[in-house]
């Protein structure tokens, strides 16, 4: 499993993949933090990172597909595919390796913008004015809809061979996990069952982490989130063989 | 027995791509698989390597199963898939050296300088797999399929798209190898089979028409040259 892991993680950091992602990622939201006036934390004129969790989740929803999209595509595609089924490996060991060498560019996209919270804690007035649980919670809270994202991304590659279709399929899949379930449970046919369809949705589940409070059961729902769309990956490819 | 086959089928919907099919192959022979174009041969190897899962049937190779035991069985196997698909973007070592972790094999860095020198890839080694010609990805090929010593090799038209010079090596290396190996290659090429070949199993359309040694099938169709005894079967 460790060398599957390896090699799908050398993959992307050989190819421009990684690089550009990444890059795309840090250059938007930099640019939508602290230079564009409606957005900039400058202008807004208090010492927090709440701009940066409200919109780093839309800008996962394109990242992360992009990252993932080849995953499982490609490898049918260029047939490699067989190569690896008729390794000594089992194909749950191939997911989840694949899963977490995706997971880990996240957090690669993420490491850098630790700078943000070190700027605005030395510009906050008296320096250090920021309130620092509710940005681990939040760090937490994004690193865990990356994971659920991921698994959508990764379950997304298994359904086509076509790169392009996996993109657009899980970036749509990541918008409704996010937001659907919100407006869902706006509809008057839900309105007797509203919280429970919010409840189904990331968006509610990440608000209650950003807060800075670690609620098991928030946890256990980003947890069985990745675990269900694992799964899903996992009968997709059964069913293929 | 190194392969023992049996009954194995592989339908999709009402189509049988493979019609419960049985037979055994013997350590130390090579084995040639033929018949026409979806036939059903490609499908066999698939499933002997755990890439498809048979409909019914078993087969077990070196003794394990490979619908119950299939980790077991997978690791006595060694596979060259049909157009060999390859990772384009690693370099040859670095790919030998993934394959062969995959195995968790030890001393793994002397086993690659060995088969990279078996199978004649050394002036090539240093290069990105996607570089090279197709008669060295050929090679690479066979070096991921016999890197961790397994008793079985399944090779799917290793030779097709090489020319005279590197066919003759691909086939002098699978030769050598079958010596100590139980080998089953599928291809087109008559001459390959008779230059190769031991034991020689045709099918058509899912099932097995001719399964004798090489000169017991000449034998019993008083000497006619393999393509006549070909096309009398599968026509």
């Amino acid at each position: 499993m460790y060398a599957v892991f390896k090699r799908e993680l050398f993959s992307f950091l050989n190819s421009m993949v990684a690089y550009i992602t990444i890059g795309i990622f840090l250059l938007v939201s930099g640019l939508l933090l602290w230079f564009f006036p409606d957005t900039s934390i400058l202008d807004y004129g208090y010492a927090e990172l709440g701009g940066f969790f409200s919109l780093a989740p839309y800008l996962f929803m394109f990242l992360i597909p992009a990252i993932t999209m080849r995953s499982f595509a490609e490898e049918r595609r260029e047939g490699t595919f067989e190569l690896l089924i008729t390794r000594p490996i089992q194909i749950w060991q191939i997911i989840v390796a694949k899963y977490l060498a995706s997971l880990v560019l996240v957090l690669f996209a993420l490491v850098p913008t630790l700078v943000y919270y070190y700027s605005i804690s030395k510009l906050g007035f008296p320096e250090g004015n920021i309130d620092s649980g509710a940005v681990i919670g939040s760090y937490i809270g994004l690193f865990l809809l990356g994971a659920a994202f991921t698994s959508i991304g990764i379950f997304s590659s298994a359904l086509t061979k076509n790169q392009v279709i996996a993109f657009v399929i899980s970036a749509a899949l990541c918008a409704f996990a996010f937001l659907g379930f919100d407006y869902s449970s706006q509809l008057a046919a839900l309105q007797s069952i509203e919280n429970i369809v919010r409840n189904l949705g990331i968006n509610q589940h990440y608000t209650s982490i950003s807060r800075g409070v670690l609620d098991t059961r928030d946890l256990i729902y980003f947890i069985s989130f990745s675990a269900v769309f694992l799964w899903l990956t996992k009968l997709i490819i059964g069913g293929k063989r | 027995m190194s392969i023992s086959v049996k009954n194995l089928s592989k339908h999709y919907d009402k189509q049988k791509a493979v019609d419960a099919i049985s037979f055994e192959v013997k350590p130390g022979r090579i084995l040639g698989f033929l018949g026409p174009n979806g036939a059903g041969k490609s499908t066999t190897m698939r499933m002997l390597t755990g890439y498809l899962v048979p409909t019914s049937g078993e087969a077990e190779i070196s003794g394990k199963s490979i619908l119950r035991d299939v980790i077991e069985a997978k690791k006595h196997i060694g596979y060259l898939p049909e157009n060999t698909p390859l990772y384009a973007d690693m370099y040859v070592k670095e790919f030998l050296s993934f394959v062969g972790q995959t195995y968790k094999m030890i001393n793994l860095p002397a086993r690659i300088e060995e088969v990279i020198k078996m199978v004649g890839l050394t002036p090539e080694q240093h290069k990105k797999i996607g570089m090279l010609s197709k008669g060295y990805r050929q090679r690479v090929g066979l070096a991921q399929a016999i890197i961790h010593n397994p008793e079985v090799l399944i090779l799917d038209e290793p030779t097709s798209g090489l020319d005279p010079n590197q066919l003759v090596d691909i086939r002098q290396l699978i030769k050598t190898l079958g010596a100590a190996k139980t080998v089953v290659i599928s291809t087109h090429i008559m001459q390959e089979v008779e230059a190769i070949c031991d034991d020689i199993i045709i099918i058509n359309k899912g099932k097995i028409v001719a399964n004798d040694s090489l000169e017991g099938l000449k034998k019993v169709h008083q000497q006619q040259s393999l393509e006549d005894i070909f096309r009398k079967l599968t026509a």
